[in-house]
């Protein structure tokens, strides 16, 4: 078959979780998939593409890790099926990349023995192979090859060395191998204790413990893991996060704010025209203006969230809160796609994978998104400031960081609320074992987190440029025509469509507070949540202040919203659905329209009944 | 540190004759105690089958790291070169040949 040759050849990354998969799979087809010290950050298959010096085309796969090929959670079964070439139309990868932590290399050599049943060849990526010299690891890489049967390659991925080598070795191996015979089988408890004394037998004889071996680990945990002060510290984590999300963006989101004015009173100036002038200040400058105000915050709670998982504190968190989350009815694997969703719910839910059983993970995807995302954050930043006096306490509390704290203390308890009376009253089923491996800690890279805030960047601005864009011309346009007939006395706004609309629906949430210009920014608000602050730029600057979103919209709310009305619409947006691309990603991950729908309406039920409840409240403090 | 030299009644088998050998559950202990796993075995085989997995297997070095607060649960232990987390449910399918001070096993 020497025609084969040049064909391309498909190669596969197998390996336990967190051994730098993903890592090596960026190295080798220049991808940005998520990098994280935490194991299950990969949930999905994802494929790149290498050439090779000689010019032959590999395909690659990265795969979430494993410990076997018994898959038990959904993760697990996207490796089984793509090493065993179990989907529709698709065959085994050519070649196996079986990829090792050097340093704990036990589980793998196991898995090893699994992978060589499948009948592809393989190559053993010794990863990680740094952190191996550092600790004067030293392994027989040559008797281990011959041992298992496959070649060897240590590599660093994160520094991009070893990768050479490892293509060449496996472009030797597409071509030249026979294909074996697939002869794997679940195994049973014996045939997996045999495969471990086997790959004990293998360990004892070509590696000899570390001279150094890694204590600061151990050293971090006796503090961090502590029952009492680990606890406290997590806390302390939580509290400095959510406080700086407020306190630190403020000067940067006031330098965007002041750039917007200029650039809407500069645009004012320029254009003459006057229906072109209003789409672009009125539309596009206060739209959009207002929500790209947000950007630094944004970034603040992503960087906070990515040094923790980089970091391998994740998992610590989930170990510390496992029993607080087992009141609940979740699994302590919960934990890491909730925090997750503190970002965006849509990588938490899918995060949700790692956790095998069914009701534990549905659970954990219903709650997800009562997380307080970051799209919250626009809405809620626009409230406080308008509406929350800034009072510091004690020289570092300040009153408007505490409602913001309240806010996501709020979305979490309210989530541990609902799972709690999902798993008592509806399923109540067993938890499932929980069981996780704690990684060694790392420094986080510098340039990864660099990286991934650069990802959000790009990410939040294409969100400015093709949702919030389009949808603010559409608002614009609504709430510009019809114009008002000849004579009309009232706001001109109240004439548009817009205003028709808004009138139109705003009986329905009068009960809650909600004047119509809030009643309308629900609509195209449901298309992502930030985008109900874009809603109200335009519709306010194009019904009666000339000028840009930011602070004049803030001024606006300030002047012209209740208390009340402000606290009820905070407590709407806790709990309320209104993203649909959340709701897109819940279709997907549970394969149909029932979970979805489930989710839309229980939230938009404890949305309306928050609100109701906030506002009543609010007005009989006098605060209406 | 308080397990040290308590014998857990437990159980005994054979060849407790001449040595010291604490036999016990993994998930009887307290921080600190560290031993060799000698039996895993739990009703359940898929659990078994994923703690063998995970490395749990006859022969492995086991420590308890640390535990939760509540109830504490769950634990964390040191198990050859790496650290697992785990509820004491779980760690009940693990007997371990506990290790003294000052005895030899
Ligand atoms: N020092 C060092 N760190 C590495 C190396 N490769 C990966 N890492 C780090 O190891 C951690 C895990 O890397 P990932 O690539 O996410 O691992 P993975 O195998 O894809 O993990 P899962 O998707 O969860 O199975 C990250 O913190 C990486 O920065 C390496 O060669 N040397
Ligand atoms: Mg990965």
């Amino acid at each position: 078959m020497t025609d084969t040759a040049l064909a391309p050849a498909r190669l596969a990354l197998v390996g336990n979780p967190n051994t730098g998969k993903t890592a090596l799979f960026n190295a080798l087809t220049g991808s940005r998939q998520k990098v994280a010290n935490y194991a299950g950050v990969t949930v999905e298959r994802k494929e790149g593409v290498l050439t090779t010096p000689s010019g032959r085309v590999i395909h690659v796969l990265d795969l979430p890790g494993t410990y076997s090929l018994r898959a038990r959670s959904p993760d697990e079964a996207v490796t089984r099926d793509a090493v065993l070439g179990r989907l529709a139309g698709e065959t085994p990868p050519d070649v196996i990349v079986c990829v090792a932590d050097a340093t704990n290399l036990r589980l793998v050599l196991r898995l090893a023995l699994e992978l060589k049943q499948v009948g592809r060849p393989f190559v053993l990526a010794l990863n990680m192979y740094d952190i191996a010299q550092r600790q004067g690891l030293r392994i027989d890489l040559e008797g281990l090859s011959r041992e298992i049967g496959a070649p060897i390659v240590t590599t660093v991925a994160t520094r991009k060395r070893g990768i050479e080598e490892l293509v060449a070795q496996a472009e030797a191996l597409a071509g030249s191998m026979p294909m074996g015979e697939n002869v794997w089988h679940e195994p049973s408890a014996e045939e997996i204790r045999q495969a471990h004394s086997e790959a004990q037998r293998i360990l004892r004889a070509y590696v000899r413990p570390p001279e150094r071996p890694d204590t600061l680990t151990s050293r971090i945990d006796n503090v961090l893991l502590q029952p009492v002060a680990g606890l406290l510290i997590l806390s302390a984590i939580m509290f400095v996060i959510f406080q700086a999300v407020f306190s630190w963006a403020t000067p940067v989101a006031d330098g965007i704010d002041t750039g917007f004015v200029l650039l809407g009173e500069l645009v004012g100036r320029v254009v003459t025209n006057e229906l072109l002038r209003s789409l672009l200040v009125d539309g596009l400058i206060a739209g959009v203006g207002s929500v790209l105000v947000f950007l630094p915050q944004i970034i603040i709670v992503f960087f906070f969230i990515l040094l923790l998982e980089d970091s391998g504190y994740m998992a610590r968190a989930a170990f510390l809160l496992d029993r607080l989350m087992g009141v609940a009815g979740l699994h302590g694997r919960a934990f890491i796609p909730l925090l997750s969703s503190h970002a965006c719910a849509i990588p938490g839910i899918m995060s949700a994978r790692v956790i095998d059983q069914k009701h534990d993970r549905l659970t954990t995807i219903l709650i997800a998104p009562l997380m307080t995302c970051s799209a919250r954050l626009p809405v809620y930043t626009l409230i406080i400031s308008a509406l929350i006096p800034s009072r510091v306490y004690w020289g570092f509390i300040n009153l408007q960081g505490l409602v913001m704290f309240g806010l996501y203390a709020a979305g979490l308890i309210s989530g541990l609320v609902v799972a709690f009376v999902i798993r008592r009253v509806f399923w109540r089923t067993a938890s499932e074992p929980f069981m996780m491996e704690l990684p060694t800690y790392k420094a986080p890279e510098a340039r990864n987190v660099l990286l991934n805030l650069w990802q959000r960047v790009v990410i939040f601005m294409n969100r400015a440029g093709r949702i919030i864009l389009p949808l603010m011309i559409l608002v614009w346009a609504l709430s510009t025509f019809p114009y008002p007939p000849e004579g009309a006395t009232g706001p001109a706004i109240d004439y548009s469509f817009a205003g028709l609309i808004g009138h139109f629906i705003q009986p329905l949430l009068a009960p809650i507070g909600f004047n119509w210009q809030m009643s309308i920014a629900l609509i195209p608000g449901m298309a992502a949540r930030e985008v109900a602050v874009a809603t109200l730029g335009t519709i306010y600057s194009v019904g009666d202040v000339e000028g840009a979103g930011g602070a004049v919209l803030q001024h606006i709310v300030g002047s012209q919203w209740s208390l009340a009305t402000g606290l009820s619409f905070l407590a709407w947006y806790v709990f309320a659905p209104q993203c649909v691309a959340t709701l897109g990603v819940v279709k997907r991950e549970t394969n149909g329209w029932t979970w979805p729908s489930v989710m839309f309406v229980y939230m938009v039920t404890l949305a309306y009944l928050a609100a109701l409840g906030t506002y009543r409240g609010a007005v009989a403090l006098g605060w209406g | 540190m308080s397990e040290a030299l308590v014998l857990e009644p437990a159980v005994a088998t054979a060849d407790t004759v001449a040595d010291i050998i604490d036999l016990g559950l993994l998930s009887a202990r307290r921080i600190g105690a560290r031993g060799t796993i000698v039996r895993v075995h739990a009703p359940d085989d898929e659990l078994e089958r994923r703690l063998l997995e995970l490395g749990f297997v006859e022969g492995a070095r086991v420590e308890i790291l640390q535990e939760g607060l509540f109830g504490r649960d769950p634990i964390a232990v040191k198990l050859d070169d790496m650290r697992v987390a785990l509820r004491r449910r779980e760690a009940a399918a693990i007997q371990v040949r506990f290790d003294h001070a000052g005895a030899s096993a």
